[in-house]
């Protein structure tokens, strides 16, 4: 049951682009079009719920080994070679995935939610199925903000609107009101 | 003069959140109030300015395709640094900026300053636009604070400056950061618009 909880919170009560502020630089970036939104949001949480599976068993070595000050520095050296190796992978063996996936695999390294889902997993204490399902919710509440986003900001295009509202500034205030849709979201589970 | 216009391009033109948008999350996250924005703007600037010079000192001797990784490891061992002095001296602000220190990392305003100018550049030189940039992105999170917290909470870096009546709560919460970020960055497009338009005027 709790990890059910973990789940919905992080999808929806604490979603992770309207609440808690991470990973809006892909999130502004890419949801211009409904199908790179998509692409996007399905090759984040697949490296989400995997990285967070690798850095999980690394916290509990750096713990064993009382080096927990390098968790930053391994953790992004850790998220950046799985990142590559997944592109290598996909390259050699589905062309048509890498295709569809490949060209987001680079700007995922630096999305912050990786890293910090990764960190809030070693902070909270997780474990293991608890990382995954907490991993799991934060990559489908990021696809699903891309998604909601993509589809009002191709509507969007068809519009007038004054000329120093175009592109990023309207694209904010929509997020905003969004955002405020999913403080609706707020007091639905008590953890 | 040309190390003068190396630091202040990152005041108003390359300013790197509302005309690079660049290092949204920690922008829109912190500046809850004018304080944790200045904070924040600090340590990142702290971070982009060692990280600048050391990048810029070894450009020489680091193979191009294996340079990001290096480049990174460097960032997140400065950012260690920070994370265990913020954490040692000024433990209140450590607290409330928590999950976005360890993020500095991963802001792509210091990545991409190592990559367009540090690893091109010398070292005064690098550490002059990192420090300029790093200035640049502390003002505007202050600015962006301020302006939340005034209209939030009726203070500006806790002074308060009207009563409670005139408060919109909603300023504080994540829609007013989007909100307040979106028309800023109208108005810094208004103002560019108008700039344009006067050039080509005369």
């Amino acid at each position: 049951m709790r990890v059910f909880l973990i789940l919905f919170s992080a999808l929806l009560v604490n979603n992770y682009v309207f609440i808690r502020f991470l990973g809006i630089c892909p999130f502004l970036g890419v949801s211009k079009k409904m199908d790179t939104a998509v692409g996007m949001g399905f090759a984040a949480t697949f490296v989400l719920v995997m990285s967070s599976v690798i850095t999980w068993f690394v916290n509990k070595l750096l713990i064993a080994l009382g080096v927990q000050f390098l968790q930053i520095v391994t953790f992004i050296l850790v998220i950046a070679t799985f990142v590559q190796f997944v592109e290598f992978f996909l390259k050699k063996n589905s062309p048509g995935l890498y295709e569809a996936l490949g060209i987001y695999l680079p700007l995922i390294t630096t999305n912050c939610i990786i890293l910090g889902v990764a960190i809030l997993n070693a902070q909270a204490n997780y474990s293991l199925l608890e990382a995954v399902f907490h991993a799991l919710g934060a990559g489908i509440g990021f696809l699903l903000a891309l998604v909601i986003f993509a589809g009002i900001r191709e509507r969007l295009e068809l519009y007038e609107m004054p000329k120093p509202f175009e592109g990023l500034p309207i694209a904010l205030i929509l997020a905003s009101i969004i955002s405020m849709a999913f403080m609706g979201f707020q007091g639905l589970i008590k953890m | 003069m040309s190390s003068l216009k190396e630091f202040t391009k990152g005041f108003f033109k390359e300013n790197p959140t509302y005309v690079q948008v660049l290092g949204m999350c920690p922008t829109l996250a912190v500046t809850t109030n004018a304080i944790n924005g200045l904070g924040m703007g600090l340590a990142a600037t702290s971070v982009l300015a060692l990280s600048n010079i050391a990048i810029s000192s070894i450009r020489k001797s680091v193979p191009k395709n294996l340079r990001i990784p290096i480049f990174i490891t460097l960032i997140a061992t400065f950012v260690t640094i920070l994370d265990l002095l913020m954490h040692a001296f000024i433990y209140d602000l450590w607290k409330t900026l928590g999950l976005f220190i360890p993020l500095i990392v991963v802001n792509c305003i210091i990545m991409g300053r190592a990559e367009a100018f540090a690893s091109k550049n010398g070292i005064w030189a690098s550490f002059l636009d990192g420090l300029g940039v790093g200035l640049g992105f502390t003002g505007s999170l202050v600015l962006l604070g301020s302006i939340r917290e005034l209209l939030g909470n009726g203070t500006i870096f806790g002074i308060q400056l009207w009563g409670k009546a005139f408060n919109v709560f909603v300023m504080i919460l994540p829609p007013g950061g989007y909100m307040t970020l979106g028309l800023l960055a109208a108005l810094f497009a208004f103002v560019g618009l108008k700039r344009k338009q006067r050039g080509e005027q005369k």
